[in-house]
């Protein structure tokens, strides 16, 4: 009896060991998310600093001049840096209206098989590689451009704020939409029988209410197209130039892609810091969109 | 206004079909059973697109492998075992924080860390793994909203029949949620086809055809970097929208199944949890 009591109570202490030790198992699955955001800041943080600091913090941000392979070589970030926020000031100012008109159209008007259509369209936009829009955007936008304003190159700023503004227009609407349709139906009811016309009450009532859902759509459309390398290098022409509507640029990302392959030494280092700065805009953006995520109350995607 | 709605609308749809239409035109011409089948030589100049569709369903195959039981698990600890809510917001904004940061500073710390420190060189395999962080927050989504709709009372019944924690998770909560990862693992699949910016430093442009196990540790380039190559440096632009047809019959009928897949997913959860599961 007493020995087979024993058993039992041994088994109890084995089976409650096989339970931490799996415990602890998924415990280290969990924290693998926050272990690769480390891993990521760090490897930046220590790769980009160097440079940094051998060009001087003022001089690497603020200067004028790229000139990486010049047998005087300059280091200044400033046309990426501007490149970068007009691109995407550009993208937002042409794929906000669009996509938020789209939205209210898909959340509140379109019924049935026309917003079957409408958002698998939206779906299909998010679903195409970047490195198609950058292809259609060589082949079709850039020749456009040369023509219709006749500049000798019609690849540069318009060419990648269009494409941009392309990219980032799904998840626009996407998250709009999933904000709109949030929107509990008592109030636009309420609009309704207070004798408001059926769109007076969705821009009255509706979008108001979805204000912060919208806010964060706009903020994930900003990381979007900041983040965006490959289309943007089809199109950009990659000459470190100050932005200007069509000249050929460079953004802070196509800086760090077109030179990676051959760069060493210092060149290589600075390449580094460029990723850290834009990895210091996307971090800010990502807060950006947490508050307005959580006041929204609305899920990303 | 109304107006104004129904034109971005139309922008919007006019643009994806203008896309599909343009780059159909231009690229079924260019598909043809020589460029599928074989490898590209210098000479006689020859382009085939044979080891870039094999170096995609490999490294398709390796991310996914990695990516599963890494994606499920952190799931399973965060909607089973995780009682400390501030531990449960930490990881979860780690996942945010991901799935916000472009795919070129991937590619940058895949090269620092897969490839210099882990000493893997440029290869699949380290694209593959760069591609596993990116992608791990979504399948991590996935798993953990299908495991919220196991209902609680069938974990309850297992735990009252004596079952302990990981027994319960093994044959009740891991069957329920198995739509989750498939769901999961058909969006990553949509989104590794369309990657190219972290795949540039870490998985190369090679054009070889190697086996499965020969091809992890050699560099090759995928068909969206192949597309990006002959695009933009060697002016090949047939073969560039060979691809670009090719890419977008394969995104768009992956992205159709997981619409699929979540609506059937759906439909079955509504019709009641299937009586099979429960009984294992």
């Amino acid at each position: 009896m007493t020995r087979k009591k024993q058993n039992t109570m041994q088994e109890n202490i084995k089976r409650k060991r096989v339970e931490r030790i799996i415990h602890g198992i998924f415990l280290m699955l969990g924290l693998i998310t926050v272990g690769c955001v480390l891993l990521i800041t760090i490897y930046l943080v220590v790769s980009g600093i160097p440079a940094m600091r051998t060009i001087g913090l003022k001089e690497f941000l603020l200067g004028r001049k790229w000139a990486s392979t010049a047998a005087e070589p300059k280091y200044g970030i400033l046309p990426f840096i501007l490149t970068s926020i007009y691109g995407t000031s550009g993208a937002i100012l042409l794929g906000v209206p669009v996509g938020f008109f789209a939205a209210v159209y898909i959340a509140k008007i379109a019924k049935g098989k026309i917003k079957w259509l409408l958002q698998s369209a939206v779906g299909m936009l998010a679903g195409v590689p970047s490195v198609v829009y950058g292809l259609v955007g060589m082949m079709v936008l850039v020749p456009w451009i040369r023509k219709l304003f006749k500049v000798p190159d019609g690849s540069g700023l318009l060419a990648s704020i269009i494409v941009l503004a392309v990219m980032i227009l799904p998840s626009i609407i996407k998250v709009s939409v999933t904000a709109l349709e949030a929107v509990p139906p008592e109030y636009e009811e309420a609009s309704l029988a207070l004798g408001a016309t059926p769109i007076e009450t969705y821009f009255r009532v509706s979008v108001p209410s979805a204000r912060s859902g919208i806010a964060a759509a706009v903020v994930l459309g900003v990381g979007r197209a900041i983040g965006e390398a490959m289309a943007v290098m089809m199109v950009a022409g990659n000459a470190p130039n100050m932005p200007s509507l069509f000249e050929s640029v460079r953004f802070l990302t196509t800086a760090v892609a077109s030179e990676m392959s051959y760069s060493s030494g210092l060149q290589r280092q600075a390449l580094f810091s460029i990723a850290l700065v834009l990895y210091f805009f996307i971090m800010l953006i990502n807060a950006a969109l947490n508050f307005f995520l959580k006041r929204g109350n609305v899920k990303k995607l | 206004m109304k107006t104004i709605m129904w034109i971005s609308a139309f922008i919007t749809c006019g643009l994806i079909i203008g896309i599909i239409v343009y780059v159909f035109a231009k690229g079924i011409p260019f598909i043809s059973w020589d460029l599928l089948s074989t490898s590209p030589t210098y000479i006689p100049p020859h382009i085939g697109i044979l080891p870039d569709i094999m170096n995609t369903i490999y490294i398709v195959i390796a991310s996914l492998v990695v990516m599963v039981p890494l994606g499920a698990g952190a799931a399973i600890y965060l909607e089973e075992y995780a009682t400390n809510q501030k531990v449960v917001a930490v990881i979860e904004y780690a996942a945010e924080t991901l799935s916000g940061i472009p795919s070129i500073i991937y590619g940058l710390v895949g090269m620092l860390f897969f490839c210099e420190f882990a000493g893997l060189r440029t290869s699949i395999l380290a694209g593959a793994l760069t591609l596993v962080i990116m992608n791990l927050p979504s399948i991590m989504r996935t798993t953990q909203e299908s495991l919220k709709t196991v209902p609680q009372s069938y974990r309850e019944g297992a735990f009252a029949l004596g079952a302990g924690k990981w027994r319960v998770i093994r044959t009740v909560v891991l069957p329920g949620c198995v739509d989750g990862i498939i769901t999961g693992c058909v969006l990553a699949t949509g989104r590794i086809l369309g990657e190219s910016a972290a795949l540039l430093f870490t998985a190369g442009f090679a054009h070889t055809l190697n086996s499965f196990f020969e091809g992890l540790m050699s560099p090759g380039a995928t068909l969206t970097v192949a597309l990006y190559v002959y695009a933009k440096e060697q002016g090949e632009f047939g073969a560039a929208f060979a691809i670009a047809a090719i890419l977008m019959i394969l995104t768009l009928g992956i992205n159709s199944l997981a619409m699929w897949l979540e609506r059937h997913f759906r439909k079955m959860r509504e019709q009641g949890y299937p009586q099979e599961k429960t009984k294992e």
